[in-house]
């Protein structure tokens, strides 16, 4: 699990962050002024300041928000000038966008707020559909509009050329005040602010919803956030049946709100097309005679809290019924309540101010367990006078806000009868048992101030100045003076924000925030007073493990000393000193006697077990059979062992054995129905025909794999981690396999054959896997996370001895199943279920030819659990129309988003998300989600102190990575490469050229790439093969590899020292689907349709024979194991 | 954000492996009052330095058997250089203890006669072994984890524990004794440390008492604390004792934790010897 930040605020209006793997509240420094409220999401968090303004705080990323403008340069030629500027009357603007209707010269593109920069000047984009262009970037037509070419012809009359400027976002990490830039219709300030709503579509776009209320009890929507514009574009106005105080906004599709009269609001019509949704429905107070002050929302469920301060949870909410059905009192009392992610809830307890998180909220208990107070130190716990001080100067500055004024009139005037009227100036609304309470101590000026002085001592060291002159404080002179300025300009202040408060707007925010100026000046300072909590950027669920509990300062620092002892463990001396006194020791006691008889006798050791045999000759079919292992010690002590497997054939007892030691691999082959496995041999995997079994249960299959693992590793000698040298890969299912080379592996002129590699299962689940020969292993997972190997082993079902105890940490990974909803047009009813009968299922896969419901699709495996309900899949090639919709002519056909009038047929694609959760020696490299990544293959001889590693973001950025070395496999961070377009495929080969291939199919070549200048200088276009457009790179010590979409291997010519780039590509293979390129130049392959593969196998991993230092391209390929395996070589 | 950096290196794995497989040479000689038909050939063996004597040594006995009169054997004990050896317990204790710092391998005289009552218990059967060997594995979880582990196993998982004892199976013993050794993250560790400390200049069998891996201010307590309370002499005279666990001296900052972890006998206790340094 990534860390992530839980947002709170204090009732002195300092902002503060949790972060899940931390233990202390962090006080957001950069907040020079006091905030009211924050609302939270995992990329950035909006705020509300005490000036009503709205800020935004971006969360620093290490790839910055880049947003490319274009425009383009149109020219036209006549006889006399060439190609010039002078355009036709008729013709469009000289600077136009891409249509042409548009006028936009350079100067025209202005930075939209104060918070972008311009990254560099205007240039001009020499790359046209994936082809490099002339110098210059012209292309060319006869006439606007048409179709461009790159090639100037004869009849070329028309040029226009593309110039690009990116401009970046760059206020991040600090609180950005989002411009009012419609000052006449924002009449009021704002009071509540709630963000969410970016699962509403599943866009890499990463839209989000920003609702806000204003004083005046408005609703206002920010329209126009998206990743690339944080700030969002403009306010609209949504209309409302009444005054409201309060909005929620789930991260999902459900909007509440609550108004003045205690009713709540309800959002109905959000959708993709409708974020702001189209109408309200009133849902009355929970309790009929208390109105409901607050509201929360999450994905699926409503917590509300009524002015009593009691807590109601929504009964039935979804996405389908956002109103639900009924509410149910909850135990506890809360100002407030917020939902985080994973439908988690918050609050802040009206007793004593703590943040209170509600423990064992699941899927199918969403209403939770109980609550429990967030008890952690903040970081300014011990520092505490300095940071007050500070705080305070900063709301000399800026103070609108009602909290602090309260507090310092106490303070200059006699306190007792001051905080007595206040008491008495409270609205309403205020709960009658919140003014003084009992355990609030009688003060005098005195003791008041001593015990400010404890509890801030910054603030009141300036302020006690004048009221207490002749006390013992003369030494502060310097101070009083100070604060007499402060104070008169704090002052004038005040009554500016005492009138907006007694003002009618004043809304049910302040019945909470009058509180919190009365409890400000006597709050204990070993709880923090809470008074705003946001979870919208909190990634944890029920099964998170949180630090956040029962800790008290002193346990909590030595947490830390032991939580971070656990890494240093490993380089102690102590350690190594057990483990070099051990071998020592092992040495001096047995070395010379190792003739001596062993006390004890080793014997057989034999497992059985009743399982299924899918059998080998026709018909194929399940049968019972007796499983044995046999497993016994060579002479030599080492570990050797057979396979038994019992049948009966013709009532006749018949077995089938193979060894241990001849095992290459053992495959988990979960399906829906049986647990089953698959062993291959040598033998068999050229027979393309494993030994397949099935056990009863899944718990039986793992220990079976588990103790069959053990026996094969044992009888092959391998014990513990895998080596630096050793060769991952993933299956198609994402299970991660290891192999340790052999020296006779890439041995000449026999090498060794694929199907004799033994494979090992490691724990954990990649789609991706690489690594190099120093050690370094990076993944990546289906739902783009990254990990790297942490030098473990075992994990997942591979427990005790198997599997190491370190390093082995929890891994998640999430992946959609599809389903396509089918339909045919027919001229009565239009568009419906019915097919005609020789039509394909009206609920199917892909392929249509098997019946996919939304009821009986089934999660790939057992192990993977649905997290999301079925939702149409806009993201479909070819595009949809705003239903999801793809027509076509018939089934099966190429499809389009937008219907014609041949169209007879349309489908839509579904897609339900699952989860998985196992355990394996991996750790997340947060924050950036991958799509590739490649490293520098270091030869063994090589003492490369850092290790260049290069990868894609999901969104098509090039990274390259800082720190990385052996010791620090994870590195530090990431530099972003800026390009042009996105990216997808990238690779490194042995002496640092760097290769990636663009979405657009172009190939490019880093130039200037070594150790000391690790991300190079500049990108050269390398022009694709001929009409194919590239989608993978590999790239050896001199070999360049790509493949294209249409499943081609092409091979890059004339690559020299001199000239990297190379000179043209040539065709080597088709039917390849991935290669990867070792640093020997080794090339592997993972082939479709290779001969005697059966539907057990995806994919074949073939090695290329006859790989010389004289001839690169090989001769022919070597079949490998018929599971489809991402291999990587080192 | 960086992450903690995970380092690729020997496993602790390792270690449990090294300490089950742990080995003495050991040189039996009958004792030479012994009424022999003819003249007994010492015997050799390779004793496992986790298991008991008197379960490991059923060749020693027929071996010698052959030479004794029969009406002459009583239950067969050992002694080493005048200090009759205690069965119970584990043999690499008994050879830290008496014999470190002496040249290989280790002669031990095989008595028939005289049983020494005072000083040894009766070992009439492995029975007897297997209850001394289980009541010491409850008296460790008890410490540890208030017995809740070993009573939440099931009577073949505690045969499977004696079993991998007896066969010398690290695989089948450590499938179940690692549950023995897990403990709550949050807690930091068991809740006492099982340890015995023997020493050869004392009266008292061994030292057991008390003793937490976290200190109330939530220290890692180490080895040096544990003797820093218990035999402070070791600490302050350094130059005068050996602290040996498992023929091996670590230093006094290991975590006691991860001693207990990973150098305790399958017994599940840390078995601590402190022996006189060689005047050398």
């Amino acid at each position: 699990m990534p860390s992530s930040l839980l947002w709170a605020v204090d009732v002195y209006g300092r902002v503060y962050s949790l972060s899940t793997t931390g233990q202390q509240w962090e006080q957001c420094r950069h907040a020079h002024l006091e905030f009211k409220r924050v609302s939270a999401v995992q990329q950035c968090c909006w705020g509300i300041a005490c000036d009503h303004h709205i800020y935004l705080n971006v969360h620093a990323s290490d790839v910055r928000i880049r947003y490319q403008e274009e425009t383009y340069e149109n020219q036209r030629w006549n006889p006399v000038d060439g190609f010039s500027d002078r355009l036709l009357p008729s013709d469009r603007w000289q600077w136009s966008d891409v249509t042409g209707l548009t006028h936009q010269p350079l100067d025209s593109f202005q930075l939209p707020s104060e918070n972008w920069e311009w990254e560099a000047d205007w240039y001009v984009d020499e790359n046209f559909g994936g082809e490099p262009t002339e110098k210059g970037g012209w292309t060319y037509a006869i006439d606007f509009p048409a179709t461009y070419t790159k090639d100037k012809k004869w009849n070329s009359c028309v040029r226009r050329r593309r110039w690009i400027r990116y401009r970046r976002y760059k206020s991040q990490d600090t609180w950005a005040k989002i411009p009012s830039e419609q000052t006449g219709s924002l009449p009021d300030p704002f009071n509540d602010i709630s963000c969410g709503g970016w699962e509403i579509t599943e866009e890499p776009r990463g839209r989000l919803s920003l609702w806000a209320v204003s004083l005046q009890g408005k609703v206002w929507f920010r329209d126009g956030i998206h990743y690339l514009n944080p700030e969002g574009s403009v306010w609209e106005e949504v209309s409302t049946p009444g005054e409201v105080v309060q909005i929620s906004c789930g991260p999902a599709d459900l909007v509440w709100a609550v108004l003045w009269e205690g009713q709540l609001l309800v959002r109905e019509g959000i959708s993709r097309d409708y974020p702001k949704g189209s109408s309200w429905v009133v849902v009355e107070s929970p309790s009929p005679e208390v109105g409901a002050i607050h509201v929360a929302v999450g994905v699926n469920v409503v917590w509300a809290v009524t002015k009593d301060h009691r807590v109601w949870f929504r009964r039935g909410v979804n996405s389908h019924n956002p109103c639900g059905s009924g509410w149910i009192g909850m135990v506890g009392e809360m100002v407030m309540i917020n939902v985080g992610l994973n439908d988690q809830v918050w609050g802040i307890s009206c007793e004593d101010r703590a943040v209170y998180f509600r423990q064992g909220v699941t899927v199918s208990e969403l209403s939770g367990k109980s609550w429990k107070a967030v008890s952690v130190p903040r970081d300014n716990e011990r520092s505490h006078s300095s940071a007050s001080a500070s705080s305070l100067q900063s709301a000399g500055c800026y103070f609108g806000g009602e909290v602090h004024l309260q507090s310092q009139a106490s303070v200059l005037s006699d306190v007792d009868s001051e905080a007595e009227k206040a008491t008495e100036g409270a609205p309403p609304t205020l709960e009658p048992d919140e003014a003084p309470k009992p355990r609030i101590p009688k003060v005098t000026s005195d003791s008041f101030i001593s015990e400010l002085v404890s509890d801030r001592e910054g603030q009141i060291g300036r302020h006690e100045g004048p009221p207490t002159a002749a006390g013992p404080s003369i030494p502060e002179e310097e101070g009083t003076e100070w604060s007499n300025v402060d104070l008169e300009e704090a002052q004038t202040h005040l009554t500016v924000g005492t009138v907006a408060d007694s003002a009618e707007t004043c809304s049910l925010s302040s019945v909470a925030t009058y509180n919190l100026g009365l409890e400000e000046q006597y709050g204990a300072d070993e709880h923090p007073l809470w008074a705003w909590v946001s979870g919208g950027g909190c990634a944890i669920d029920s099964h998170s493990q949180l630090n956040w509990f029962n800790s008290t300062t002193g346990l909590n620092s030595s947490m830390q000393a032991m939580s971070l002892s656990i890494t240093p463990t490993q380089t102690a001396a102590w350690r190594k000193q057990i483990f070099e006194q051990l071998s020592e020791r092992s040495k001096r006691e047995m070395e010379n006697f190792k003739h001596y008889e062993q006390a004890i006798e080793q014997s057989v050791w034999v497992k059985k077990g009743s399982m299924q045999w899918w059998r080998d000759w026709k018909p194929y079919k399940w049968m019972d059979v007796q499983f044995a292992v046999e497993q016994f010690s060579g002479a030599e002590g080492n570990k050797d062992g057979i396979l038994f497997i019992y049948y009966t054939f013709n009532e006749e007892k018949k077995y089938l054995h193979a060894f241990i030691n001849e095992v290459t691999i053992l495959v988990p082959v979960l399906n829906e129905s049986k647990h089953t496995f698959a062993i291959y041999t040598a033998e068999r995997t050229k027979q393309r025909w494993p030994i397949r079994l099935a056990a009863a249960t899944e718990l039986e299959m793992h220990d079976w794999l588990a103790l069959l693992s053990v026996s094969c590793c044992d009888s092959r000698g391998i014990h513990g981690p895998p080596s630096k040298q050793a060769i991952w890969s993933v299956t198609c299912k994402g299970d991660i396999f290891v192999s340790e080379p052999t020296p006779s592996l890439e041995a000449s002129p026999y090498p060794m054959p694929c199907d004799q590699m033994f494979w090992r299962q490691v724990g954990g689940h990649l789609h991706i896997v690489e690594c190099n020969s120093l050690g370094v292993v990076w993944g990546i997972g289906y739902d783009h996370t990254a990990w790297v190997y942490t030098g473990g082993y075992g994990g997942s079902f591979f427990q005790g001895l198997s599997s190491s105890t370190d390093n082995i940490y929890t891994q998640t990974d999430v992946k959609s199943v599809y389903i396509y909803e089918n339909q045919r047009w027919n001229p009565v009813t239009g568009y419906t279920n019915r097919g005609l009968p020789t039509d394909r299922y009206m609920w199917s896969d892909a392929s249509g030819l098997k019946e996919c419901t939304k009821a009986n699709t089934k999660p790939p495996s057992p192990h993977w659990t649905w997290v999301s309900d079925w939702a149409i899949d806009y993201s479909v090639s070819g595009g949809t129309d705003r239903e999801g919709w793809q027509y076509a002519a018939d089934f099966p056909a190429s499809y389009h988003g937008h219907k014609t009038l041949k169209d007879f047929v349309r489908r839509r694609r579904w897609a339900r998300k699952c989860k998985l959760t196992t355990t394996g020696p991996w750790q997340e490299v947060p924050p950036i989600p991958l799509s590739d990544v490649t490293i520098l293959p270091c030869g063994l001889k090589n003492a490369v102190e850092q290790v260049l590693l290069w990868a894609i973001s999901n969104k098509g950025d090039v990274l390259c990575r800082l720190g990385v070395t052996s010791l620090t496999p994870a590195g530090t961070s990431w530099l972003h490469v800026g390009t042009d377009q996105p990216f997808k495929s990238i690779s490194i080969g042995g002496v640092y050229q760097v290769w990636a291939i663009a979405r657009d199919g172009s190939a490019f070549y880093r130039g200037s790439v070594s150790a000391q200048n690790p991300a190079g200088d500049c990108w050269y276009h390398i022009p694709s093969p001929n009409r194919q457009k590239l989608k993978q790179v590999s790239v050896g010590r001199t070999s360049v590899y790509a493949v294209d979409e249409n499943g081609n291997l092409w091979y890059r010519q004339g690559v020299t020292p001199s000239y990297p780039q190379g000179s043209m590509w040539e065709h080597i293979s088709n039917n390849v689907r991935k290669v990867s390129v070792g640093p020997l130049d080794q090339v592997w392959i993972i082939a479709d349709k290779v001969q005697g593969s059966h539907s057990l196998s995806c994919g074949t991993v073939c090695h290329r024979l006859g790989v010389q230092p004289m001839e690169p391209k090989g001769q022919s390929w070597d079949y490998g194991i018929g599971v489809s395996s991402l291999l990587l070589c080192s | 954000m960086t992450l903690p950096t995970p380092i690729i290196m020997a496993d602790d794995k390792d270690v449990l492996r090294d300490v089950w497989f742990g080995r003495i040479p050991t040189c039996f000689m009958l004792y030479p009052d012994e009424v022999t038909e003819r003249e007994a050939e010492p015997f050799y063996l390779l004793l496992p330095r986790v298991s008991y004597l008197t379960l490991v040594t059923d060749k020693v006995k027929k071996h010698f058997l052959k030479v004794v009169k029969a009406e002459d054997v009583e239950e067969m004990w050992f002694e080493y250089e005048g200090t009759p050896l205690k069965w119970h317990y584990p043999i690499g204790v008994l050879f830290d203890l008496h014999a470190s710092n002496t040249a290989l391998p280790w002669s031990v005289t095989v008595h028939f006669k005289d049983f020494p009552e005072r000083d040894l218990l009766h070992c009439p059967s492995s029975s007897v072994i297997e209850a001394h060997f289980m009541s010491s594995i409850k008296e460790a979880d008890a410490l540890k984890h208030k017995g809740q582990v070993i009573n939440d196993m099931q009577k073949k998982d505690h045969k499977q524990l004696w079993m991998g004892l007896q066969n010398d199976k690290f695989d089948q013993f450590w499938a179940m004794n690692r549950k023995l050794m897990e403990y709550p993250t949050e807690e930091g560790g068991f809740r006492y440390i099982p340890f015995r400390i023997y020493q050869t200049l004392s009266d008292r069998p061994f030292i057991q008492k008390l003793f937490r891996p976290v200190s109330p201010e939530g220290h890692v307590l180490t080895l040096g604390d544990l003797l820093k309370e218990m035999v402070p002499a070791a600490i302050y005279e350094p130059k005068k004792y050996q602290v040996v666990i498992h023929g091996i001296e670590p230093l006094l900052e290991t975590p006691i934790q991860w001693l207990s972890e990973h150098l305790s006998h399958p017994d599940n206790f840390l078995h601590i010897c402190i022996v006189p340094a060689p005047n050398d």
